[in-house]
């Protein structure tokens, strides 16, 4: 295995990481909160059939963006008024919200398209390109000549969609926010014991609310970046449980933003050793890829069953708040 | 500030809940500068006042002002800018942040944390400097002692500002020693023009520390006195509405055969050592009371005595016959066929099924008696009639057996566990907390119960965490801390100052030349 190979590893590692994350930064915001989100997934969905159906339709991939958001924000809108407003049963909100989103795309696909429950192939405007940073080279054979520094610039560092270095950026901002502004103080609080923010004079529904819009936004734009950057295209349930994968990154990540970034490349990493390699042999063992597309899976049960560390959720996690006497 | 109009004054408050008028026609008045109580049994309407003054709940009529202004409190805001701060009996603190986190929460200066955490500990320091309110501004919350919690949150209310402080039963988790600076704190508060609302059922309390004093009854306010002019007699006269016995009436122990052993018993749970090394022997017709601050092994005790939880060592005697503690060959029915009773310490998590109906809880536990069963079936029609016959002689209001559990106040539930331990007369009765969150006329009455069975010939444990209890009931009172019993009293040696240091851990010569 060469050096240009294990970049293009890398490489792909970042982009399959990339909607992980985002995904993954969402369920922190919202589950910081005190709002489990089971809807990720649905969320995702939803964004990518919105943000290419609009993309395609009016050319532009950032109206697709934007739709995409507005779509997840619209579930995530649901999620709070059952959850929060309601008081409903977050899990059960959260499943239900996979459920619609995964048959209200196919349906709305197939009347609006009529192509079997897919969009048509976005090109052009209507996917993010990927950006080539000043110097880097772009093809290949180029990339070959140049030494390891810039092959690591240029393959690796240069080469992607704008979203990948947005999600990138959202990582620290996230820390920020979250350990140096109130917004953030009080959003780690509302997840530990609202009752203590509630007595403080501060509103447990707004900020549950706010956290759980942000997860929406940030929900949007992975499900945008999925169907009009990693894809060219909706097709159904592209969404492929990253949802879900992304919620095992989070208690893996224990809640926190730089590790929810390690996680999330740890598991884009095995997603792109398991596409690239059939099968890969370890002397006489044949490692089937099947188990290199169910290591995050076990991962993340090695995980829970707390061999690495202890992963200890927000306290006031998936209980709906209500005032006592 | 220059008028001498009073701190608070409420007039003509109502608030009710649907049918229930939890407070009715309330008008009472705090001066600047003072401490008054507020005293009355569960359910009088006292959390339900101070919530409408904190904002939590809005009153259906009557009007609030603060310093002769007046100020409508729709939510905690208006009662954070009108200068009240409320100390909740359980503590509103984010337990993984730190105490300058906690203290800052919903009073930040700005959007970014810095400056105000800054400004926070500066100012922390000199609040308390100010006040004796020692507390390390960079400690975690949940490392901190109770007391230390506590403090945690009257500094946050002074850090607002707060000119009016409410205390919902703030020494209910305190060791005497705590609550004896909490006092001292509260008084400097007074002598620095704050006014001070003190809620209690601890009438010693109020005789220690209060100018004045309210209590209230059945939702009203039905007096308000000094509390130099009153006496704690009195004041529970007025609370219950007929005449109370404060101190329980009994004679003296006749202890006979001893009944339980226990030898060097120990008891690990979630990797910590809760009980380490304890010996006690009950003899007949005797009370034992285990004193101590709540968490100090007295939970386990009950818990592996009456069969819930294995011990790790040790031995336990039930007259003379070993009783296996290492949970393999038996749990709490094995315990009850052998006649120990076991009223647990929290009712409503495993005295009783809250949604389940009053004859079925009196079921629990005794539901292979054969007088319950008729063939394979249980019969119902009989438990039924127990359950009301039970009722009436332990006077369970309303007597009706087919009333779900949650729906009686906490005094008769505590009625229906002590009923259905209690009746078949134990030769052993493991007893928990058995007045927690109940009414003085009930406590009255539950103590009479104790009495009657130690006057059957029954041993009995009674642990509490209210000195008052153990120093009225026990016939011998050991101090539990830290796992250990640190000694054991007749009440007639003792007080509650030396108990107070074996409650804390202390031994010194004046706890050992006590004895």
């Amino acid at each position: 295995m060469d050096f240009l190979t294990i970049l293009q590893i890398l490489d792909s590692t970042v982009r399959l990481a990339t909607p992980l994350l985002l995904a993954c930064l969402a369920g922190l915001y919202s589950e910081r909160a005190g709002v489990f989100d089971i809807g990720l997934e649905g969320k995702i969905l939803a964004a990518a059939f919105f943000s290419a159906a609009v993309a395609f339709t009016s050319g532009s991939v950032w109206l697709g963006l934007l739709a995409g958001i507005a779509a997840s924000m619209a579930l995530a809108a649901l999620h709070g008024v059952a959850s929060i407003t309601f008081r409903g049963n977050q899990l059960i909100s959260g499943v239900a919200i996979n459920f619609l989103a995964a048959g209200l795309t196919v349906v709305i696909a197939q009347t609006w398209f009529l192509q079997g429950g897919r969009t048509p192939q976005l090109s052009g405007a209507a996917r993010f390109e990927n950006i080539v940073l000043p110097g880097a080279a772009s093809r290949i054979r180029d990339i070959a000549q140049q030494g390891p520094l810039g092959q690591i610039y240029s393959e690796l560092i240069s080469g992607h969609s704008i979203i990948v270095y947005v999600a990138l950026a959202i990582v620290p901002l996230t820390w920020w926010v979250l350990y140096r502004t109130r917004f953030g103080l009080r959003l780690r609080a509302v997840g530990e014991n609202p009752a203590a923010v509630d007595t403080a004079g501060v509103s447990v529904v707004g900020l549950r609310f706010a956290a759980v819009l942000i997860a929406g936004v940030l929900c949007g734009i992975a499900g945008a970046y999925l169907a009009t950057a990693l894809n060219a295209g909706f097709v159904k349930d592209m969404s492929a449980g990253r949802g879900f994968i992304a919620l095992a990154a989070l208690i893996f990540a224990k809640w926190r933003p730089w590790y929810a970034l390690s996680a999330c490349l740890l598991f884009g990493f095995f997603d792109a050793v398991g596409n690239r390699y059939q099968n890969i042999q370890l002397g006489e063992i044949i490692v089937p890829v099947q188990f290199m597309q169910a290591l995050p899976y076990i991962l993340v049960v090695i995980v829970l069953a707390g061999l690495v560390g202890k992963a200890i959720p927000p306290r006031a996690g998936g209980e709906p708040y209500v005032k006592e006497r | 500030m220059t008028t001498a109009a009073p701190a608070i004054e409420l007039k003509g408050i109502s608030k009710a809940f649907g049918p229930v008028q939890a407070n009715r026609d309330i008008s009472m008045s705090v001066a600047r500068g003072t401490i008054h109580g507020i005293v009355g049994e569960n359910g009088a309407g006292k959390s339900t006042l101070m919530s409408i003054l904190y904002g939590f709940y809005k009153a259906d009529r009557g009007e609030i002002f603060i310093n002769g202004k007046p100020t409508p409190i729709p939510d905690s805001q208006a009662a954070i800018r009108a200068g009240i701060g409320m100390v909740h009996q359980h503590f509103k603190l984010v337990e993984n942040f730190t105490v300058v986190e906690n203290v800052i929460l919903g009073a930040e200066d700005g959007a970014l944390l810095r400056p105000s955490i800054a400004k926070a500990r500066r100012l922390l320091t000199e609040l308390s400097q100010e006040y004796g309110l020692k507390v390390d501004p960079d400690a975690v919350v949940e490392e901190l002692s109770v007391g230390h919690q506590q403090r945690v949150e009257i500094l946050k209310q002074l850090y607002r500002h707060a000119d009016i402080l409410i205390l919902d039963e703030p020494t209910g988790v305190l060791t005497p020693s705590e609550a004896d600076q909490l006092f001292r704190i509260l008084e400097r508060l007074k002598t620095e023009g704050k006014t001070i609302i003190l809620i209690t059922h601890k009438l010693r309390e109020i005789m220690e520390i209060t100018d004045t004093v309210s209590v209230m009854r059945r939702g009203e306010m039905t007096n308000t006195v000094k509390t130099s002019q009153t006496s704690p007699s009195e004041l529970a006269e007025m609370m219950v509405g007929r005449k109370v016995l404060l101190q329980v009436d009994k004679t003296p122990a006749k202890p006979g055969d001893v009944v339980l052993r226990v030898e060097d018993l120990h008891v690990r749970r979630g990797g910590v050592d809760r009980i380490k090394g304890v010996s006690f022997q009950i003899r007949r017709g005797e009370i034992l009371g285990i004193a101590g601050v709540a968490g100090n092994g007295q939970t386990e005790l009950l818990e592996v005595l009456g069969g819930m939880i294995a011990a790790t060592g040790g031995a336990v005697t039930l007259f003379n016959e070993p009783i296996d503690i290492t949970g393999k060959h038996s749990n709490a029915q094995t315990r009850r066929a052998r006649g120990i009773g076991h009223v647990p310490e929290d009712r409503q998590d495993e005295g009783l099924i809250m949604a389940f109906e009053a004859w079925e809880n009196v079921a629990f536990g005794y539901h292979k008696d054969p007088k319950y069963n008729s063939g394979p079936l249980m019969n119902h029609a009989a438990i039924k009639a127990d359950c009301a016959d039970k009722m009436d002689r332990y006077d369970v209001r309303p007597p009706n057996p087919r009333l779900p559990a949650r729906n009686f106040s906490g005094g008769n539930q505590q009625k229906i566990v002590v009923a259905r331990e209690m009746d078949r007369a134990p030769d052993l009765l493991l007893i928990g907390q058995p007045t927690r969150g109940v009414d003085i006329g009930a406590i009255e009455f539950i103590h009479k119960q104790i009495i009657a069975l130690r006057d059957q010939g029954k041993a009995i444990l009674l642990v509490s965490v209210e000195l008052d209890e153990i120093m009225g009931l026990s016939d011998r009172i050991a101090v539990m801390f830290d796992g250990r019993i640190m000694g054991e009293r007749l009440p007639s040696e003792t007080d509650q100052n030396e108990l107070g240091l074996l409650m804390a851990g202390v031994v010194t010569d004046s706890t050992r030349g006590a004895a």
